[in-house]
């Protein structure tokens, strides 16, 4: 099975053989390097931008601008921040016009912790992100999903934020991307660099088949009757396994992983709290103005009459960084325990 | 609604200074076989070589563009705009530079990354008269922005006219995408960036510097600064240690002058010369203009006329006057031709339809793809 780094790097490929791109760049996203965590490697229009984060951004502009289209990758989520104006802008463009100019671009960088990447590479970047109107954002969780949501990423004619989490860049899934061998150390040999000697090396790239997530559905990830739990990304496989766990004891929980931030899946929520009753929204982002508050609200005004306990927002802790050390990390964004105590907390209220 | 300003400005510029002759192009030969016609012709020999059809359309454009912007200051002060920021005193440049581009769409064509001071380059391009009106007094019908921007934020993809920003600079590292685009395409387009010298201090400026000038991935582009000496209202010295805007190009191996962009001569010359420059080597040139502020920054100032700087449009009006080139009352007459094509425009843009409440979620996203979350 493919990594979601590999899918990436497969997605990506699949995009400039088929989709037209023509630019996927940013720091050190081409050659020698291929990304730092390898996701362009070998890539045929793979570049090497400035160390310049605005830089980047502005150029993906100019790029769908003149009617390319483009990747371009900031190195960390973290370094994006510099470029929120910019990224403002890419949204309103086609407002602000009239409707008149698209920017067909796609900007991925990696975030959240689970890394131990203290302050400056943990940073969650969702709750801003869903704030960049114009953008749509989405944050895989696996590498078939990671594949499918760039290439609508890519297709999509808007600017779309790809939030790829830094602890899930060598996760496998479990289901192969079309055209992906299913001998890992085949799919090994043929796209990943090798460590050493390798000058003159270029990837043989599978035949991979065009395979697209709908940007703004959700997946449930785990059925169950007594709580819905909403998440994405790297909480999901969190939440998923408290699931597994709880079930043993009777406590039967639904999972989403909603794969979009912005559009979001509504109607799939909905349904499920209107078939739970309960439910808790995770994600690592810090808490205040967070963007599960944002669902936990509409979850309040939509589903009231439907629920039977509090909604409840488990997210970081609302601090400036996220400390290196183990102690400090854990105590800082959702952990397993976290969540197990959270979904407990909601099934034994009782109205 | 008074259209006396810029009719007496252009009037008295153009009274008892010179030859009665007519100043269309057709008669000038009148012009050249008048008794008065052996001095006229040595001073024509001043204008670098131009034609006298390249002059007068300079002219003629300059004078349209002043009138406009005269006209949106008026609309702003009847209180029939909001705001109003624009590019009085630019003409020589703007104009110069609009007249030069290669205009259309797509890469084979220049892109313009224009600020907000570029009225006159859209008016040498052919915008008309009523397309910035209605952006000034926001109607739907306003090409660039359908209501929903200040004057002067001009979008013209038809002829790759990149969409103004309020945000400073932001156009210079954006403006090296496109030129990146341009250089794949192959077919010597250029991408044409401008702002004002205050801007320069925002790091994308820098931004742009560096994206244009890798060694063996240079970019076609010309960028430009038009130095009118003020950011808002802090002078030059206030926030610059370099004695030229240009020098900072120079640091980056970009060849790079410094014009008196109030001539509108000696700017059309350079801009051509570093067009040709660009388009024949893929690499990026550097101008600084130096320019004329003449109705302060915006609104927010005043937008009063200060009456002691260089007017660029009246001296070159002179200039063309005495060379024998133009007929006073020629020049009369084009002012007051524009100035009632602005006024007529105006009463026709306040008959338009604004922008409705609803249409605020139109073209959040593309074909208008549901954005309001209530719905999805």
């Amino acid at each position: 099975m493919a990594s979601i780094a590999q899918a990436i790097r497969m997605a990506l490929h699949y995009g400039e053989a088929n989709m037209g791109v023509k630019d996927i760049f940013g720091q050190d996203v081409g050659a020698p390097l291929g990304g730092v965590f390898t996701a362009t490697q070998g890539l045929e229009t793979a570049w090497n931008s400035t160390l310049d984060e605005r830089g980047i951004i502005s150029m993906a502009m100019g790029i769908a601008m003149g009617g390319d289209r483009c990747v371009a990758e900031i190195q960390f989520a973290d370094y994006i921040f510099n470029t929120i104006d910019l990224l403002k802008i890419a949204g309103n463009t086609l407002w602000c016009t009239n409707g008149q100019i698209q920017l067909p671009m796609v900007v991925m960088t990696p975030v959240g912790a689970g890394i131990f990447g203290s302050v400056y590479h943990s940073h969650s970047f969702d709750a801003w992100a869903s704030r960049l109107q114009g953008w749509k954002i989405v944050m895989p969780s696996n590498p078939l999903d990671a594949y499918g949501l760039m290439l609508s990423a890519i297709e999509d004619p808007n600017p779309v934020l790809y939030l790829k989490s830094k602890a899930l860049m060598r996760h496998k899934g479990d289901e192969l991307i079309p055209g992906e061998p299913a001998d890992e150390k085949e799919l090994k040999a043929m796209i990943d660099k090798p460590v050493q000697n390798s000058e003159g090396w270029k990837p043989r790239w599978p035949e991979l088949e065009k395979y697209m997530v709908p940007i703004g559905k959700g997946k449930i990830t785990h059925a169950g009757e007594h709580i819905t739990v909403v998440t994405y990304s790297r909480m999901v496989h969190l939440c998923d396994e408290v699931a597994v766990k709880l079930a043993e004891e009777g406590i039967s929980v639904e999972v989403i992983d909603l794969r979009s931030i912005y559009p979001y899946d509504w109607p799939m929520i909905k349904a499920s709290i209107e078939k739970t009753g309960r439910v808790l929204f995770v994600n690592e982002d810090t808490e205040v103005t967070n963007f599960g508050e944002h669902l936990a609200y509409r979850a309040t005004q939509e589903c009231f009459y439907q629920l039977m306990a509090r909604p409840r927002v488990l997210a970081g802790k609302n601090l400036p960084g996220i400390g290196l050390h183990p102690n400090l990390e854990k105590n800082s964004v959702p952990q397993i325990h976290d969540i197990e105590l959270a979904i407990r907390e909601v099934v034994a209220e009782v109205p | 609604m008074s259209k006396k300003t810029t009719v007496k400005a252009g009037g008295k510029a153009a009274a008892g200074k010179t030859t009665k002759k007519a100043a269309k192009p057709a008669a000038k030969s009148t012009v050249k076989a008048s008794k008065k016609a052996t001095a006229p012709a040595k001073k024509k020999q001043s204008f670098g070589g131009l034609s006298e059809e390249i002059l007068l359309r300079m002219h003629n454009l300059m004078v349209k563009s002043r009138v406009l912007e005269e006209r949106l200051i008026k609309i702003y002060k009847a209180g029939e705009a909001y705001f109003w920021i624009g590019g009085p005193g630019e003409e020589a440049w703007g104009v110069a530079l609009g007249m030069l581009a290669r205009k259309g769409s797509g890469p084979e064509n220049d892109w313009l990354h224009l600020h907000y001071r570029c009225t006159p380059t859209m008016v040498a391009l052919g915008m008309d008269m009523i397309d910035s009106i209605r952006l000034m007094m926001n109607r739907a019908t306003d090409p660039s922005t359908g209501g929903r921007n200040f004057s002067s934020h001009y979008c013209f993809p038809q002829w790759n006219v990149a969409p103004v920003t309020s945000p400073l600079e932001v156009q210079y590292p954006i403006a090296c995408g496109t030129a990146h685009v341009q250089k794949r395409a192959g077919k010597g387009a250029i991408s044409i960036v401008t702002g004002g010298d205050a801007g320069t201090a925002e790091g994308d400026f820098a931004s742009c510097l560096i994206l244009a000038s890798r060694k063996g991935q240079e970019l076609p582009m010309l960028i430009t600064v038009q130095n009118n000496g003020y950011g808002i209202s802090t002078p030059y010295e206030g926030q610059h240690g370099e004695t030229n805007i240009a020098d900072r190009a120079a640091a980056f191996n970009i060849r790079s002058r410094v014009i008196n962009g109030n001539d509108p001569i000696e700017t059309y010359l350079a801009l051509k010369e570093e067009m040709e420059y660009i388009r024949k080597t893929g690499k990026p040139s550097f101008i600084e203009a130096k320019v004329t502020r003449l109705y302060g920054h915006s609104s927010a100032d005043g937008a009063n006329k200060k009456p002691h700087l260089f007017d660029p449009v009246l001296t070159f009006e002179k200039n063309l006057i005495d060379a024998g080139i133009l007929d006073a009352k020629a020049a009369k007459k084009i002012w007051e031709n524009y100035e009632a094509e602005g006024v007529s425009a105006q009463e026709q843009a306040r008959q338009e339809p604004v922008p409705t409440p609803e249409s605020v979620w139109d073209h959040v996203y593309v074909n208008s793809e549901n954005a309001d979350w209530r719905k999805f």
